[in-house]
């Protein structure tokens, strides 16, 4: 195991993969901790990144473009899901006046 | 073996009849209900009568005729009941004298009894299944006469015992008569069990003998005809088979028919409708088991213990029972101990090889019983249910009939000279005086004789005690009963039919000591010679001289007892009595009133612990291990689950997605879980061979690189293989590296990586390859 000051001495790979961790790791945290659906939806878009920051680095570490397509789609994606997203909490939002995901427990009973 | 065609619908009438009973009794009117009852049962006597008069007789002409060769019947083989290897069951019937002297009884008091019921149970609610069960207990009293094997005889054995339980238990809603039911019930399992068993056993040591293949009657006579010795010698060492299996069989007839010590159901089992009560006394039931010692005369006959033993008992329980009538105030249980009594007095019969005796006592008794018993429900009929003899008395004035038959029954039963039961009684007497068998005690013939001889002298006088405080005296029972009453024509009819039997049954079995010839022989003789067709015959030396002194007895022991009775209970309850039981006979009174403490000391010794047992096995077995640990213990363990997987399972997206992220995890970390490599080595011929095991998960199947010259470098050249072998040219430290599967071996920039190890230290001694010169060659090894 190589000591930590020379893996960060330069700014390489493992900059971008750590990096990726943490920020998926951060949106993992809002995903399951937070309870208002637009913040909820926000670390979703912040999973989405860091998941395209990770296949962008282990593609560059390849020299493989496929990487850079998928990243592509990747976003394509999260742009439409947010859309769709939004719609629906701006939805909830004028029936019940919150976006509160603990109170929406409808479908519970 | 000839055989006979119908002989199944003597016992199927009755069962069809119980069948349209107890399934249609609810929903037809009472006039359909008892027609169906007393026609099939009529019927079933009538073509009983029309078998035993028309085929029996011309069979019974030919065999005579043909010179008596061999067993005498009719067979009627009906189907293969079971076949199973050495077993071969047929449901099959036989009529032979013995059987067809009990279907004519069985039938003819049962058709009897079922007219009287019609009058007797008018007000009964559950009419039709009232009649059902006395069809039914018919039917199966037919099956078991008729039967010819055991088990098909077992079928009806049965068969009276559920009957039993279901009609002594007819008013189950008062809870002593359903515990009365349920103990005739036990009690009968206790000697069932016990028939079982000699059964086994008879089957155990006959089957193959012969080519016997069933445990056919005849079979079993032949086996003990051909092979005495099977039945003296083939069991536990010197013990003879046939003590063992008679002594069995003789306990299953002591449930049956109340012997010592199983008899306490009986006393009980007035509990029933009183025209029950005649049939189980009479007709069915009771008689079984005298009826299968003498139908296993053959058996009995091979062990002179069996034989001791029913003789025994029987006696025994003839004085017991005797004796316990002597105090009861009910009028049924008079009756009960004196059927006990007197049944005991056949077992003497049969036990002393006096086969027709008992079965010629059992006939009138079964005429006179019933009749008993169907005059005392008469009489209770009239006396509004009640059955205490303390407040009757004078009866007579308002019950004629009735009490003009009941003089004759008790003028049969105490043996009055030339009615029916001095005659059968006094067979079974002189059988007992002159009985001696090998082994016997000279004195025991002699004995037994004395014992009946007090038991008849006690069941004179306890009968006509009865007698007098019925219908003599004056009427006590102003203040219970206010106006006794005769009973209709349907109930006094059968008792007159039975009166006139009780009469002149014995006429057809009068000793052999009074010579009678031509058709008067015929008819005066005909019932020992005729059962005598169908028992083994037992020799009996007795002198006229001594028959005579004999019969002398009797009579005057009859007249005795008769004379004692009137002389204390003549004008009613006796001063002198009172006297006496309350003061020097104060503990036999007792006694006899308590009857012996028998069923306490049963309740004490068998009942209780039993309870007991019953009670701990309830509260360890079933409240402790089912209830407890298993029932709710399952049930605690669910809820314990069930609230670990409420927690997660709470509604909430969010709980579900904290499973996801650590199942990832825990997948992740699974599959790339850095386990560590390592390898094995063993010695082969030439040289070692090294076999790789690089870990688990995205380990397994890596490449791997091995360092054998020692330097901690992986040695240079293409990835080995997982398996190697060496020609022993290794350092004493050899490294495996393990190659990432992932990374490779060197990074991008084709720089070695750091790459897994493990370093062992290698000690082994090198076996020498087998010298062959193409090894040396080939190998090239130094």
């Amino acid at each position: 195991m190589p000591n930590l000051s020379t893996v960060f001495s330069e700014v390489g790979y493992a900059h971008f993969l750590v990096l990726g961790a943490v920020l998926f790791a951060i949106g993992v945290g809002g995903v399951l901790l937070r309870r208002n659906a637009l913040i909820i939806m926000m670390s979703i878009e912040l999973m989405l990144n860091a998941g395209n920051l990770t296949i962008l680095t282990f593609a560059r570490m390849h020299g493989d473009l496929g990487g850079h397509s998928f990243a592509m789609i990747v976003m394509a994606v999260a742009a439409a899901e947010v859309a769709v997203g939004l719609a629906i909490v701006v939805a909830i939002f004028r029936g019940r006046r919150h976006v509160d995901v603990d109170r929406m427990n409808l479908l519970k009973h | 073996m000839d055989t006979v065609k119908f002989l199944w619908v003597v016992p199927f009438l009755p069962l069809a009849g119980a069948f349209l009973n107890l399934i249609l009794g609810k929903r037809l009117s009472r006039q359909t209900v008892h027609f169906i009852a007393v026609a099939a049962v009529a019927a079933s006597f009538f073509t009983a009568l029309y078998l035993v008069v028309g085929p029996l007789r011309e069979a019974y002409g030919v065999w005579k005729h043909d010179g008596r060769q061999g067993a005498f019947g009719l067979d009627e083989h009906l189907w293969t009941w079971i076949q199973a290897g050495d077993l071969k069951l047929d449901l099959a019937f036989r009529l032979d004298p013995l059987s067809s002297v009990m279907i004519l009884i069985v039938t003819f008091c049962s058709t009897l009894i079922h007219i009287y019921s019609t009058g007797y149970m008018e007000h009964e609610p559950r009419y039709g299944a009232y009649f059902g069960y006395l069809n039914l207990f018919t039917g199966a009293m037919l099956i078991l006469v008729l039967g010819s094997n055991m088990p098909v005889m077992f079928i009806g054995w049965e068969g009276v015992g559920l009957c039993s339980f279901l009609l002594i238990g007819f008013w189950f809603e008062n809870e002593a008569y359903a515990t009365a039911g349920r103990k005739a019930f036990v009690v009968n399992r206790i000697g069932d069990f016990a028939f079982l068993l000699g059964m086994f056993l008879l089957w155990w040591a006959t089957h193959g003998v012969d080519g016997g293949k069933s445990l056919d009657f005849v079979m079993l006579r032949d086996v003990a005809t051909a092979h005495p010795d099977i039945y003296e010698h083939k069991f536990w060492f010197d013990e003879r088979l046939a003590a063992a299996a008679g002594i069995l069989l003789f306990i299953g007839a002591a449930g049956k028919s109340a012997q010592l010590p199983l008899y306490v159901w009986l006393p009980d089992a007035m509990a029933g409708p009183t025209p029950v009560s005649a049939l189980i006394h009479a007709a069915t039931m009771v008689t079984a088991g005298v009826y299968m010692v003498a139908r296993l005369s053959f058996l009995f006959a091979s062990s002179t213990t069996a034989m001791a033993v029913v003789s025994i008992v029987g006696a025994l329980t003839a004085l017991t029972a005797a004796f316990m009538a002597f105090a009861q105030t009910d009028l049924k249980k008079v009756l009960a101990y004196s059927t006990v009594s007197q049944l005991g007095f056949m077992f003497v019969g049969v036990g002393t090889g006096n086969w027709s005796a008992g079965v010629f006592h059992l006939m009138t008794h079964a005429f006179f019983k019933a009749g008993l018993f169907l005059g005392a429900g008469s009489v209770m009929h009239g006396m509004e249910g009640s059955g205490d003899i303390r407040i009757m008395g004078g009866l007579k004035k308002y019950m004629p009939i009735t009490r003009i038959t009941f003089l004759i029954y008790c003028l049969a039963i105490a043996g009055f000279p030339l009615t029916s039961g001095f005659f059968s009684k006094d067979e079974i007497l002189a059988g007992a005086w002159a009985a001696h068998h090998d082994g016997w005690p000279a004195f025991l013939g002699k004995m037994l004789w004395v014992m009946l001889t007090v038991a008849a002298l006690g069941t004179a006088f306890y009968m006509w005690r009865l007698y007098f405080l019925v219908f003599e005296g004056e009427y006590r029972g102003k203040a219970q009963v206010a106006h006794p009453h005769e009973s209709p024509i349907n109930m006094t009819g059968p008792l007159m039919v039975l009166a006139f039997l009780a009469l002149v049954a014995g006429f057809i079995g009068i000793p052999h000591v009074i010579h009678l010839s031509g058709t008067l022989g015929d008819i005066g003789h005909f019932l020992p010679e005729w059962v005598g067709l169908s028992t083994k015959p037992m020799e009996m030396h007795l002198s006229s001289g001594t028959t005579y002194a004999l019969l002398g007895t009797a009579s005057v022991v009859g007249l005795l007892g008769i004379g004692l009775a009137y002389a204390l209970y003549g004008k009613g309850p006796s001063k002198i009595v009172d006297r006496f039981t309350a003061g020097a006979g104060k503990p036999l009174y007792e006694a006899s009133k308590n009857k012996l403490w028998v069923d306490e000391g049963y309740d004490y010794a068998f009942v209780r612990p039993f309870r007991a047992l019953a009670k701990g096995t309830f509260e360890i077995v079933d409240r402790f291990i089912i209830d407890t640990v298993l029932v709710n213990g399952a049930g605690f363990v669910m809820s314990l689950f069930s609230r670990v997987s409420r927690w997660i399972q709470n509604g909430q997206v969010q709980r579900y997605l904290v499973g996801v992220v650590f199942g990832a995890a825990l997948i992740f970390w699974w599959t790339s879980r850095n386990d560590h490599p390592s390898f094995s080595y063993k010695a082969v011929p030439g040289g070692i061979e090294f076999r790789a095991e690089p870990g688990h998960g995205l380990r397994s199947g890596a490449a791997v690189r091995w360092d054998f010259d020692g330097d901690g470098q992986p040695d240079p050249g293409e990835t080995a293989p997982v398996v190697i072998k060496r020609p022993g040219d290794v350092a004493s430290r050899v490294t495996l590296f393990v190659v990432d599967p992932v990374w490779g071996e060197t990074d991008k920039d084709g720089k070695p990586k750091h790459l897994a190890r493990v370093t062992r230290r290698v000690k082994l001694p090198v076996v020498e390859a087998p010298a062959t010169p193409a090894a040396a060659t080939a190998g090239g090894v130094p």
